[in-house]
C-alpha cells in the first residue's frame, strides 16, 4: 500500500517526507516502547506510535522503519520534525486512536511486522 | 578496509543526544556498503548498548573496531554496575525509572536484543565498578 494511500486512510497530515509518499508499505508495527520496536524486523515498515520524541525518530532510523505515524492527533516539536527530515523519514499525524489506526490498516490487508495478520 | 577505529563519548542522562553515536556508525557502514541486514544487527546492538549507558550508566564510551573479518563494539561505562547479569538479560526485566518509561524506555528488551543480534557478546560488570559490554560481528566476504 502506498504511503499516500495510508495517509488518506488515516485522515493524516504529512509533517515530513512529502517526497516519499509514493513509498510502498507492507508491514506495520504499533508500539510506544523503544526496545520492542527494535526486537522485531521493521525494515520499510510503518510505525504507529504516540511517542513524539527524538528517541522515537532515532529508534525508527536504527530499525530502518519506512515512516512514522503519530496517533491521537499528536504533533511533535519542531526539532523532532527536523531530525526526521535529516534522516529522510516521513512523519504523519493521524487523528485516529492507536486502535482505530491499526484497525483501518489491518482492514487494508497490511500485516504485522512478522508478516502475520 | 581494516584497522578502522572510532570512539564516541556517551553522556549519562543526555536524552537529547542519546543514540547519535549509533546513528553515525550506521551511516558509516551504509557508506561503506555493508550488507543491510548486517548493518541493522550492528546498529541495533550499538543503539541498545548506547541507550543503556545513557539511562543506567555513568558517562561512557562506545568504541568500534573494524578489521577485515570482524567488527567489534566495546561499550563501557562508569555507572553503578549490574548486580545480577542473568536477571538483567531476562526479557521484560528493566530498571528504567518512571521518567524514562514515559519516554518509551523500559521494555526490558535491550540486552536480549543485543544478544540476539550479535555473533557473540560478553558482559563484565560489578556493582560499583561500572559495566563493559563487548560484541563481535563476523563479516562475510564483501561485508
Amino acid at each position: 500500500m502506498k504511503l499516500a494511500e495510508i495517509v488518506r486512510t488515516l485522515e493524516a497530515t504529512v509533517l515530513a517526507g512529502e517526497a516519499k509518499l509514493d513509498s510502498d508499505i507492507v508491514r506495520c508495527g504499533a508500539s510506544d516502547l523503544m526496545s520492542d520496536i527494535l526486537a522485531g524486523l521493521a525494515e520499510g515498515s510503518l510505525l504507529l506510535t504516540g511517542l513524539t520524541t527524538l528517541q522515537a525518530v532515532r529508534t525508527a532510523s536504527i530499525a530502518g522503519v519506512g515512516a512514522i505515524a503519530f496517533v491521537r492527533g499528536k504533533i511533535p516539536p519542531a526539532e523532532v520534525v527536523q531530525l526526521a527530515d535529516a534522516h529522510g523519514l516521513p512523519l504523519v499525524s493521524t487523528p485516529c486512536s492507536m486502535f482505530v489506526a491499526c484497525g483501518r490498516l489491518h482492514a487494508c490487508r497490511l500485516t504485522g511486522l512478522n508478516g502475520n495478520r | 578496509m581494516s584497522g578502522l577505529r572510532k570512539d564516541f563519548f556517551i553522556r549519562a542522562r543526555d536524552f537529547i543526544h542519546a543514540g547519535e553515536a549509533s546513528i553515525r556508525i550506521q551511516h558509516l557502514l551504509k557508506t561503506m556498503q555493508f550488507d543491510p541486514h548486517l548493518i541493522r544487527r550492528i546498529a541495533v546492538c550499538s543503539y541498545e548498548g548506547e541507550m543503556n549507558v545513557v539511562m543506567h550508566g555513568g558517562d561512557g564510551r562506545l568504541h568500534m573496531e573494524l578489521e577485515s573479518d570482524v567488527l567489534k563494539l566495546d561499550i563501557s561505562d562508569a555507572g553503578p554496575g549490574i548486580p545480577d547479569i542473568e536477571l538483567a538479560m531476562r526479557p521484560g526485566y528493566s530498571t528504567a525509572s518512571d521518567e524514562q518509561r514515559e519516554m518509551g524506555f523500559g521494555a526490558g528488551m535491550g540486552l536480549p536484543n543485543m544478544k540476539k543480534n550479535a555473533d557473540d557478546m560478553t558482559i563484565e560488570s560489578q556493582p560499583g565498578r561500572g559495566t563493559r559490554v563487548r560484541m563481535r560481528f563476523f563479516l562475510n566476504e564483501g561485508g
